[in-house]
C-alpha cells in the first residue's frame, strides 16, 4: 500500500458551515492567574492553523478547552458549530488529539496502543485492525507493530502519537507542542507527516514555539502572547508587514547606536536592538548591507560585525513583544 | 476548607457515563494485566499458602478451638476476604496513580469520546474485578487445604464483590488526593493495616475490650467477613442479612464521591 493513501474523512459538515473552531472573546482563569485573556480566532476547514507563542503564552490552556480537558472560563468556543461544554461527546468523537506529553500505554505494543484506542471511539474490532495497519504503514511504524511502548525511543513514540490521533479519521487535528524535545531527524520525519495530511486537506490546529515549524506548516497563525492574541495572518504576510524581507544585524556599541540609525535613515522600515546587536529591519536588504559599513567607517563608528539575513517569523514576535520566543527579554527588567 | 469544597464540585449532580465507554476503559486495563497476571497469580497463590502454613499450623498448635473451630478453621475465610481487600487497595492506589499521574492514561481517554466518570467507573470496576480475582485465588487455596465446608461458598461472589467495590471507592478517594507515592503509607497503616488486625479474621471481635468491640462495626472489612466465614462453614444466620445490608452501604454510599474528586482533581 502506498504511503500516500492514509484516508482521512472530509464529511462535510452539517449546515455547509466551514468553520471548524470559532472561539469569541475565550478567557481562561486559574485561581487568580489568567492564563487566556480574551482570545478570539476562527479555524477554517482544510487549513492548518497555529498558535506561536513562547512557553506561558496560552497555547496549551487553549487547546485543552477546545478538547474538553479545562473548562471555559468565559467567553464562547464552538467546535464544528457546537459548544464545547454541551457537546463534549460528539465532538471529541471527531477530533484527533496529540499532546504535549506521551500518554501512550506503555506496557502495550505499537499495535495494541492503536486497537485499544480506537476502542474508545467505538470502532469494531476488525474495523480498528484495518486502521491501524494503515496507520502504523502511514507513520513508517509496521516493523515496530509488535514491541512494547516502552521500548521506543522518543521519536518512535511521539510517531505512535500522531499516528494513534488519526485512528477515528478525524475532522480536525489538534497538536500541542508535537515536536518539542525530539531531533532534527525525528522532527523533519513528523513535519513530512503532517504537510501529507495538511495537504489531503485535513484541519490542524498547531501550537508551537518553533518559529520553522509554524512557518513550514501552518496557512494562517496568532502570535500569542501573555494570554492575548497580538498578530493574525499567513506567515509570510506577518513578516512582510511588520519586519520586511530581510534583516541587517549590526554588532555595535551602545554609544553608537544612534549613528548608525542615522546611517541606515529610510533605508529601513524599523529596528530594534537586543543585548549589543542592532536589528535592522528592511526590504532593501543589499543597499544597506553595503551602506551601513561604508558610511560608518567613514564617521569611525566601529562595527563588531554585521550581517544580512533573510528575516523570519522570530523577528516579528521579537518585534512584537521585545522577547525572544524561547522566552528571554532582551531588556532585562521587562524579563522579571 | 475552600480545596475541599472545589474537590466534592459536582457530587450531586448525574455522571456523565456511558456504559459501553466504561467497557473499554475496564477492558483496557485488563488487556494491561493480562500482560503480567501469570506473575502476579502466582505471588496471590503462594501467599496464603504461605500465611496458612504459619498462622493456621504454626500459631494454631496454641490455640485450641475458636467457637468451636480449629483455629486455621476460624482463619481461612476472614483471609480470602482480606486478601479482596489487599489486592483492591494496593490496584487502587498505586497503580490508579500510575495511570492518573505518570502514564496520563486518564489524560488520553478523555481526549476521546470518554468522559472522566467513564474513566473513574471503568477504574472502579476493574478493581473490584481484581478483588473478586485474588479471592477467588486465595479461596481455591483453602478448597485445597480442605477448609470449604459448605456448597454455600458459591455465594463468595457476593459479599466479595461489594467489599471489592467499597475497597475500589475508598482507595480511589485517597487517590484522587494523594500528592505522591509516600502518602499511600498513610493509607496503608492507618486504614488498611488496623482494618486487616481488628476485623475478627484473627480472633473474634468480642475478645476486644467492650469500648473498642464497636469500632469494627464501622469497618466494611468486619461485615465482609461475619459473612464470608460463616458461608464457607455453612453455618448460616439471619444476622448475615444485617451484614450484607451494612457492606451494600459501604460500597454504594460514597460511589459518587471519588468520580466527581478525580474529575475536579483532573480537568480544571
Amino acid at each position: 500500500m502506498n504511503n500516500d493513501t492514509l484516508k482521512i474523512s472530509n464529511v462535510s459538515y452539517s449546515g455547509g458551515n466551514s468553520t471548524v473552531i470559532a472561539a469569541r472573546d475565550l478567557v481562561k482563569t486559574f485561581d487568580d492567574f489568567e492564563a487566556v485573556r480574551g482570545v478570539s480566532f476562527s479555524v477554517n476547514r482544510g487549513e492548518c492553523f497555529g498558535l506561536l507563542g513562547p512557553n506561558g503564552a496560552g497555547k496549551t490552556s487553549i487547546v485543552k478547552m477546545i478538547y474538553g480537558f479545562s473548562p471555559v472560563t468565559s467567553g464562547e468556543l464552538q467546535i464544528f458549530g457546537m459548544d464545547v461544554a454541551g457537546g463534549a461527546r460528539q465532538i471529541k468523537a471527531r477530533i484527533g488529539v496529540v499532546p504535549q506529553e506521551d500518554n501512550l500505554d506503555p506496557e502495550l505494543s505499537v499495535k495494541e496502543n492503536l486497537i485499544i484506542y480506537a476502542g474508545y471511539f467505538r470502532l469494531k474490532k476488525d474495523e480498528a485492525r484495518k486502521r491501524a495497519a494503515e496507520i502504523l504503514e502511514f507513520m513508517e511504524l509496521s516493523d515496530k507493530a509488535d514491541t512494547e511502548v516502552s521500548k521506543l525511543s522518543g521519536g518512535l513514540k511521539r510517531r505512535l502519537t500522531m499516528g494513534r490521533a488519526l485512528i477515528n479519521s478525524p475532522d480536525l487535528i489538534i497538536l500541542d507542542e508535537p515536536t518539542t524535545g525530539l531531533d532534527p531527524y525525528a522532527r523533519h520525519l513528523l513535519w513530512q507527516r503532517l504537510r501529507r495530511l495538511r495537504d489531503s486537506g485535513t484541519t490542524m490546529l498547531l501550537t508551537t514555539h518553533y518559529l520553522e515549524e509554524a512557518s513550514q506548516l501552518c496557512d494562517r497563525l496568532v502570535i500569542l502572547h501573555r494570554g492575548k492574541i497580538l498578530e493574525e495572518g499567513a506567515p509570510q504576510e506577518l513578516i512582510d508587514l511588520h519586519v520586511g524581507q530581510e534583516v541587517m544585524e549590526v554588532g555595535v556599541r551602545e554609544e553608537w547606536r544612534e549613528t548608525i540609525l542615522e546611517i541606515a535613515g529610510n533605508l529601513i522600515k524599523d529596528y530594534h536592538v537586543l543585548g549589543d546587536n542592532l536589528l535592522l529591519f528592511t526590504n532593501k536588504g543589499k543597499e544597506l548591507a553595503e551602506q551601513v559599513p561604508l558610511k560608518a567607517a567613514a564617521r569611525n563608528v566601529p562595527l563588531l560585525y554585521s550581517r544580512l539575513r533573510p528575516s523570519n517569523l522570530e523577528d516579528v514576535f521579537l518585534k512584537l513583544t521585545g522577547e525572544t520566543l524561547e522566552g528571554k527579554g532582551c531588556n532585562r527588567f521587562e524579563q522579571d | 476548607m475552600n480545596r475541599i469544597r472545589n474537590l466534592l464540585k459536582g457530587l450531586f449532580t448525574v455522571p456523565d457515563i456511558s456504559w459501553p465507554l466504561v467497557g473499554r476503559v475496564f477492558y483496557r486495563n485488563f488487556r494491561v494485566f493480562r500482560k503480567t497476571w501469570k506473575t502476579n497469580i502466582m505471588f496471590h497463590f503462594i501467599e496464603p499458602v504461605l500465611y496458612l502454613w504459619a498462622m493456621g499450623f504454626g500459631l494454631g498448635v496454641y490455640v485450641s478451638d475458636v467457637h468451636g473451630l480449629s483455629y486455621i478453621q476460624f482463619l481461612a475465610p476472614g483471609l480470602v476476604a482480606s486478601s479482596t481487600m489487599f489486592a483492591v487497595s494496593y490496584e487502587m492506589t498505586y497503580d490508579s496513580f500510575t495511570r492518573m499521574n505518570y502514564h496520563k492514561t486518564f489524560h488520553a481517554m478523555v481526549a476521546t469520546p470518554v468522559s472522566m466518570d467513564d474513566v473513574v467507573m471503568g477504574e472502579i470496576i476493574f478493581g473490584t474485578f481484581k478483588g473478586l480475582l485474588y479471592g477467588g485465588v486465595f479461596f481455591s487455596v483453602t478448597l485445597l487445604f480442605g477448609l470449604v465446608k459448605s456448597p454455600f461458598a458459591l455465594l463468595l461472589p457476593v459479599p466479595l464483590i461489594l467489599l471489592a467495590l467499597t475497597f475500589s471507592v475508598l482507595s480511589l478517594i485517597w487517590t484522587s488526593v494523594a500528592p505522591n507515592y509516600d502518602s499511600f503509607g498513610y493509607f496503608f497503616t492507618l486504614f488498611i493495616s488496623p482494618m486487616f488486625l481488628f476485623s475478627g479474621i484473627f480472633f473474634p471481635i468480642e475478645s476486644l475490650p467492650q469500648g473498642v468491640r464497636y469500632v469494627a462495626w464501622l469497618t466494611p472489612l468486619f461485615h465482609a467477613v461475619e459473612v464470608v466465614r460463616p458461608l464457607i462453614l455453612g453455618r448460616l444466620t439471619t444476622t448475615m442479612l444485617v451484614h450484607l445490608g451494612v457492606l451494600t452501604v459501604f460500597a454504594l454510599l460514597p460511589l459518587r464521591i471519588p468520580l466527581a474528586m478525580v474529575k475536579n482533581r483532573l480537568i480544571n
